[in-house]
């Protein structure tokens, strides 16, 4: 599925990955925490190399993940969502913890909504609870697969906009894979284009936009950009 | 049928209560220790089917497929008989717990794995994403949601375990089913066929009964739920994609 794909994420980057669908970019993010398996190849995260054995301690400790789905857990009222693996998997107190949480659903905008279930709320407002939830673990980076596909266009923004302050104002790494242009381009350090499993062009949005010389880039984005 | 109505079976029935009550009691331990057994069972190879290893797959797979495809009959009279004539005995209660218990153990992984396989991808994925492995996953995350979905066809598996006991009678066991066959047959007590076997059915009755709407409760609730979170999800449609 990937072909030969190299890519260095530099501690506090923002990198987007763009590119048609089919192309790996869910795969590749999802190789960055072992929810696909790479068949060759090899993932490190802060020097260390992702094997069989050491990757749901290595995941812990260094990545979170934002699904296009939200999956949030169901059977959770909010608070137990954002706590779980906190208390279960980072030997966190629960009052530690639930400060934390209410910190996160502060940042997000969604203090009042700690003891509802998640499926009482709509798209955007679970996505960012899955922020929260993300942030919740406090890991050096986030993995963003394409966390505004799922959702009614009149609560994209919300969730870019908590999106956007997360990308300027925390140190936090983060990899997101998304259609979403308008947002690539303001808060990118990187853009990735991928096309076929193969990163055809990368460089800042600057570069990316207005002066790339790659045809297949220039096209995609002539189609994306025109409505 | 004729014994129904004479008042001399019945009243023979009546004077040897404490001995059906007492085959009562040894299906009822005969079932709860059976029960505990395939719960314990269904567990392990219900996770084990789920575990994505081919190896534990594979070993679970053998143990369902053989179990459910042979008769329990034949698994009984296999443990018992087979071990006596080996020199190793181990008793006609413990062999009808731990072939009954075997048996439906095959059931109940059927369900619980039915159970964990209804469960969205999505869940996992989030799971694992966190950093839970496999066995945190289900324990906090994928059993807790499936558990109402196992629930009533295990209640189900329950109460057709019960009925199974009587298959101890094969092996001369002292259950109720082969209490009231030596009563019914007995020179003493012989020949109130029906109300012995009509008193049996009724014991059997008292017990399975409950269960079994308590299953059929349990799955209108659900269904309910379902329906209600399916118009939920109906009338915003936009949020499925």
């Amino acid at each position: 599925m990937l072909k030969d794909v190299n890519l260095h994420v530099k501690e506090g980057e923002k990198m987007v990955i763009v590119g048609p669908s089919g192309s790996g970019k869910s795969t590749t993010v999802r190789c960055m925490n072992y929810l696909e398996v790479p068949t060759s190849g090899k993932v490190i995260i802060d020097g260390e190399e992702m094997t069989v054995r050491n990757h749901t301690k290595l995941v812990r400790r260094t990545t979170s993940m934002v699904f296009q789905q939200f999956n949030l857990y169901p059977h959770l009222d909010v608070m137990h969502n954002l706590t779980l693996a906190p208390v279960k998997l980072h030997g966190v107190s629960v009052k530690e913890a639930e400060e934390t949480a209410r910190h996160y659903l502060e940042v997000v905008g969604l203090s009042d909504k700690a003891h509802v279930y998640p499926t009482t709320l709509s798209g955007g407002q679970q996505q960012r609870i899955a922020i929260a939830r993300a942030l919740c673990a406090k890991t050096k980076i986030i993995l963003f697969d394409e966390p505004t596909s799922a959702l009614d266009p009149e609560t994209i923004q919300e969730v870019l906009d908590v999106m956007v302050k997360l990308a300027e104002e925390s140190n936090i790494t983060m990899v997101i894979v998304t259609h979403e242009m308008g947002f690539a381009r303001q808060v990118a350090d990187r853009i990735v284009f991928m096309e076929d499993g193969m990163i055809i062009e990368e460089g800042t949005p600057d570069h990316f936009f207005n002066h790339t010389e790659n045809e297949r880039v220039k096209k995609f984005l002539g189609k994306i950009l025109r409505h | 049928m004729a014994t129904l109505v004479s008042l001399d079976a019945w009243l023979k029935v009546w004077l040897y209560k404490s001995t059906f009550l007492l085959g009562f009691l040894t299906t009822l331990e005969t079932a709860v220790f059976a029960v505990l057994l395939s719960l314990c069972l269904g567990l392990i190879f219900g996770l084990m089917s789920t575990s994505g290893r081919m190896l534990l797959q594979g070993i679970a797979r053998v143990y369902v497929e053989f179990i459910q495809n042979t008769p329990l009959l034949l698994q009984i009279c296999f443990l018992y008989y087979a071990m006596s004539f080996s020199g190793h005995s181990i008793g006609i209660i413990t062999s009808g717990i731990i072939s009954i218990g075997v048996y439906h153990g095959a059931y109940m992984a059927e369900v619980i794995r039915a159970g964990i396989q209804s469960i969205p991808r999505g869940q996992f994925e989030a799971s694992y994403s966190q950093g839970f492995n496999y066995m945190g996953t289900m324990y906090y995350i994928i059993l807790p949601q499936s558990i109402k979905i196992i629930l009533p066809p295990m209640v189900n598996q329950v109460v057709n375990l019960i009925k199974n006991t009587s298959c101890l009678y094969i092996i001369g066991g002292s259950d109720l089913i082969s209490i009231t066959y030596s009563f019914v047959t007995g020179a003493n007590t012989g020949g109130a066929h029906g109300p012995a076997y009509l008193v049996t059915g009724v014991l059997f009755f008292i017990i399975c009964f409950p269960l079994s709407m308590l299953a059929s409760t349990w799955e209108n609730n659900l269904k309910k739920r379902e329906r209600m979170t399916f118009t939920k999800a109906a009338a915003k449609p936009q949020e499925e994609a």
